[in-house]
């Protein structure tokens, strides 16, 4: 591969200015001429009959000017994949979040005002908020209709013989484990603006993940309406972090498209801090069974996983993380038996949605916790035992992944060498190393994985760049913007990325799954790579030098062998488009990965490529109080190639602290399904105060799938930091935690409680 | 109940009628057309309003806009030079990648600049001490706190 200029180089975010300088354009700041506000009308009951919705008094408050409660809510519109939930409920509630009735008035004031008089008879339900509890048979059910709280959901593989496996293994480990509810936290709010025109056609402004699958969802929600044959318009302004929050439609945007359409008014919804807390969905919890067995040499073979996972009230993509949960299961190391099975359970909490890593983290959390244990079991240091076990290259994985660049072996060593592993270790000081696989070249969870590109070139070598994926902060316009004019031998300057708006870019499954970089990235390339034939094709003809001979660089079209035989390719453009037959370079490109769907037995190559990475970890525990201090960090990551090295390490540096609070910190307190720690200063996100000494070490593995090499990252930052951390616990004071978040106290029961544990050799 | 008040914002004089009970980031995002200044939770706990009264960082949603009269305020459309060019708080966070999502960024920069008006050579503790009233999701404060040493190890 030619020299790259543009490609590895740090280059800053293409908005970064504007957000600097306050111009950026959040849905906070929209305003739509003669709009009104929303507001949504929560349950007080997390399980109850709504007996009768009296509305008189706040209809009688003036500025009000529609009330909506789940009786207008026509039947067909249901929300998530598992269509379990109605933007407003009717005949019950099923929990805390449950929405069930909505105002829109002439000011956010009044519309909040008026929820308030709104006067909700209800006759309250057992409920039922432990969902081993709400398993048995006598439990309350969550929805009738469905006749029993577990979902049918077909979460079962069983790769090899893992009984006949466990029958040979030398050496067995085997423990239990949970993890929580935890929260996004996107600084800025959600929200969304609806709006029809005259001849009942939508718009929806809102800062979603998902603008082209939002879109569908809405067309169905139009239609559930009686709007057939509508359009369904999303713009999304600038949006205040994604995280997975925005990967589904939520009650708020669908209830804000019942308002405008039934006011025939535009209407704004936003949420505030508690709202936000309370109604947006959560990280899936798990209770996670696990047992791990080895030979003698330390091999491993077998992996035997079963969870139990609360789905809350309501089904969303939450349910659904089983499926990103077996990618670890089966192919973090290399593991030939595997078993795996998970229930979803309806209970009266919260319901979950995607977050960073879809599963991954919480299923890495029980692996490698699992795999120092075994290491321990079999008496072999758990680092030479990941070095024993870990995937290469050329490996096809049970699950039928096919591995194809592979530096987990690079990742392990840079944890070993910068966390300076093995040096000296003061009294409880410990050190812990968790590894980690998530794909990084898309992943054919839906029917397409798909992203589309469309190019236009001006006539002095502006570059408009319509794409559909979705930059959210991580840093996708800048991946984009890169990659085009590396290939078109321009400056990024001369890029303008335009992502904003689904009547004007083309098609992209959604910002999940780490894809961007990998497919929207490929699909940009695709596409550039039509509009240099075009411009070579031109350069060819005026230079009078065969195409195969031209290079394209900073905005100049030159002979590689007579640097003499040059022209601007603003010059070019300009000679193609003002001539007799003229031509403006247009083109336009869709990729769709060559992955598979997964099979009946979920077996398929998910992922064009796979990202890996090894986070090690040395922390300090101080026995008297448990409390856990981070002395060094090192998340050494497998990107196939950093087309932006400041933006990647910024995506790692982001993930681990995140992954850090999720070890640490972080908790959704819910008692009987009500939420009660709704605000930043009960749950506990790291501060500045609380930052730690990251070195994110970048392994180049050069994908030959990837654009220029490269896989995805945007999630791997936050998958392997709790075990990592929960290792070097153990090691400092011998001490295996195994619900997260490790709070000092439970490490502190730990160290009052070790009388019958063996402290490990320090 | 109505009240005038004056007070200088980002460098302009301005004689405002507002109601007693406004805050001054209402004042600022909603009467004055402002919005840079992000409201996060509008309880003081994430930053996200941070603006500068009389050299002091403040959290706009909590400080009532009939406080503000006679006092000088620094919003975020009032850091760069009237020119346009960037101060150089903004430039480093730019370049270094301190913003990410930038929902932070406005209340974020305001904090930085507020430190280091202050006091221009902070050690590492007293950067993230004058931050940690900030709440970013996105980037783990790393680029952000390289963004503010660089400032502070420029010249």
């Amino acid at each position: 591969m030619k020299d790259l200029n543009i490609v590895g180089k740090s280059i800053p975010k293409l908005d970064a200015v504007n957000k600097a300088t306050g111009r950026a354009e959040y849905i906070q700041d929209m305003e739509v001429p003669g709009m009104l506000f929303g507001k949504i009308l929560y349950s007080r009951h997390a399980h109850a009959k709504i007996v009768n919705i009296n509305i008189s008094k706040a209809k009688e408050l003036p500025g009000v000017k529609l009330i909506l409660t789940g009786k207008e809510v026509p039947g067909k519109m249901r929300m998530g994949f598992y269509k379990d939930n109605p933007p407003l409920k009717s005949d019950k509630v099923r929990s805390f979040r449950d929405e069930v009735a909505a105002v829109a008035a002439t000011s956010p004031e009044i519309a909040d005002k008026a929820a308030k008089l709104i006067d909700v008879t209800y006759d309250p339900l057992p409920g039922v908020f432990d969902p081993k509890q709400a398993m048995k048979k006598d439990a309350p059910l969550i929805h009738e209709e469905h006749k029993t709280n577990v979902l049918r959901l077909p979460w079962k593989l069983h790769y090899g013989n893992v009984d006949a496996a466990e029958k040979e293994a030398a050496f067995v480990a085997e423990e239990s484990f949970s993890t929580t509810w935890v929260t996004h936290c996107c600084l800025g709010t959600s929200g969304a603006i609806a709006e029809f025109d005259h001849a009942d056609n939508l718009t929806v402004w809102s800062n979603t993940q998902i603008p082209s699958l939002a879109q569908k969802d809405f067309i169905n929600a139009l239609k559930a309406m009686g709007l057939k044959n509508k359009k369904a318009r999303v713009i999304k302004p600038c949006i205040g972090g994604g995280f997975g929050s925005k990967l589904d439609t939520y009650a708020y945007e669908h209830i804000a498209i019942l308002l405008a359409y039934h006011a025939k008014k535009p209407v704004k919804i936003l949420f505030d801090r508690q709202e936000e807390f309370c109604a947006t969905s959560t990280r899936q919890p798990a209770i996670i069974g696990i047992k791990q067995g080895c030979d003698k040499n330390g091999k491993l073979v077998f992996r035997d996983i079963s969870m139990i996972l609360d789905n809350g009230a309501y089904t969303s993509w939450g349910a659904t993380t089983p499926s990103v949960m077996m990618m670890p299961i089966t192919s973090l190391y290399r593991v030939p038996n595997v078993r795996y099975s998970a229930k979803c359970v309806y209970t009266n909490n919260t319901y979950a949605q995607a977050m960073r890593g879809y599963g991954n983290p919480q299923a890495t959390f029980a692996i490698e916790s699992n795999m120092d244990m075994l290491a321990g079991a079999a008496g072999i240091d758990p680092l030479e035992f990941r070095r024993i076990n870990m995937n290469q290259p050329g490996d096809i994985t049970p699950q039928k992944f096919s591995i194809t660049s592979c530096g987990l072996k690079e990742c392990i060593d840079h944890v070993v060498e910068k966390l300076n592993w093995h040096g000296p270790k003061e009294k409880g000081v410990g050190v812990g190393i968790a590894s980690l696989i998530h794909v990084g070249g898309g992943a054919r969870i839906y029917k397409s994985d798909g992203c589309g590109t469309m190019i236009k070139v001006d006539d002095y070598g502006k570059i408009d760049v319509f794409t559909g994926a979705t930059d959210m902060g991580q840093g996708a316009d800048n991946v984009i913007a890169q990659i085009v004019a590396q290939e078109l031998g321009v400056f990024v300057e001369d890029i303008n990325v335009i992502h904003s708006d689904t009547d004007i870019c083309p098609w992209d499954v959604g910002a999940h799954a780490s894809r961007t970089t990998f497919v929207a990235g490929n699909s940009a390339l695709g596409a550039a790579k039509k509009i240099k034939q075009h411009i070579l094709k031109h350069a060819s003809e005026l230079l009078d030098v065969v195409t195969e001979n031209i290079i394209l660089q900073d905005r100049v079209a030159f002979a590689e062998n007579d640097s003499e035989k040059k022209i601007d390719i603003g010059k070019i453009l300009r000679k193609a488009h003002f001539s007799a037959n003229g031509n403006m370079l247009m083109a336009d490109y869709f990729y769709d990965p060559d992955n598979e769907n997964m099979d009946k037995e979920f077996k398929g190559n998910l992922s064009m490529a796979y990202s890996f990475g090894a986070h090690g970890v040395r922390v300090r525990v101080d026995e008297h109080t448990g409390k856990v201090e981070i002395l060094d960090y090192v998340a050494a990551h497998d990107v196939g190639r950093a087309i932006n090295p400041l933006l990647l390490k910024g995506q790692v540096y982001g993930g681990v602290m995140m992954g850090l609070g999720y070890a640490l910190t972080e908790e959704v307190i819910l008692k009987n399904g009500n939420f009660m720690n709704p605000n930043f200063r009960d749950y506990k996100i790291l501060t500045a105060k609380d930052s730690v000494p990251v070195q994110a070490p970048i392994v180049e593995t050069i994908d030959e799938q990837g654009p220029y090499g490269a896989k995805g990252i945007g999630e791997p930052g936050c998958v392997p930091t709790a075990p990592a951390v929960a290792n070097a616990i153990y090691d400092a004071v011998g001490v295996r935690i195994k619900d997260l978040p490790i709070t000092p106290e439970k490490v502190l029961a730990g160290i009052m409680n070790m009388t019958d544990v063996v402290k490990p050799e320090v | 109940m109505s009240k005038q008040i004056t007070f200088t914002l980002n460098g302009n004089d301005l004689t405002v009628n507002i109601k007693e009970h406004l805050t001054l980031l209402e004042l600022l995002r909603e009467n004055l057309g402002l919005k840079g200044t992000k409201e996060g939770c509008g309880s003081g706990e994430c930053g996200a309003c941070t603006v500068i009264v009389n050299g002091q960082a403040v959290n706009a949603c909590l400080f009532l806009a009939v406080e503000a009269h006679g006092k000088k305020i620094t919003t975020i459309e009032g850091l760069a030079w009237p020119d346009g060019t960037l101060h150089p708080i903004q430039k480093s966070f730019v370049e270094n990648g301190g913003i990410q999502c930038g929902f932070c960024s406005p209340g974020m920069l305001m904090s930085a600049k507020a430190l280091l008006d202050e006091n221009p050579n902070p050690t590492d503790e007293e950067i993230k001490h004058g931050l940690a009233g900030n709440i970013c999701r996105c980037t783990g404060y790393v680029q952000i706190l390289d963004s503010v040493k660089a400032v502070r190890d420029s010249d």
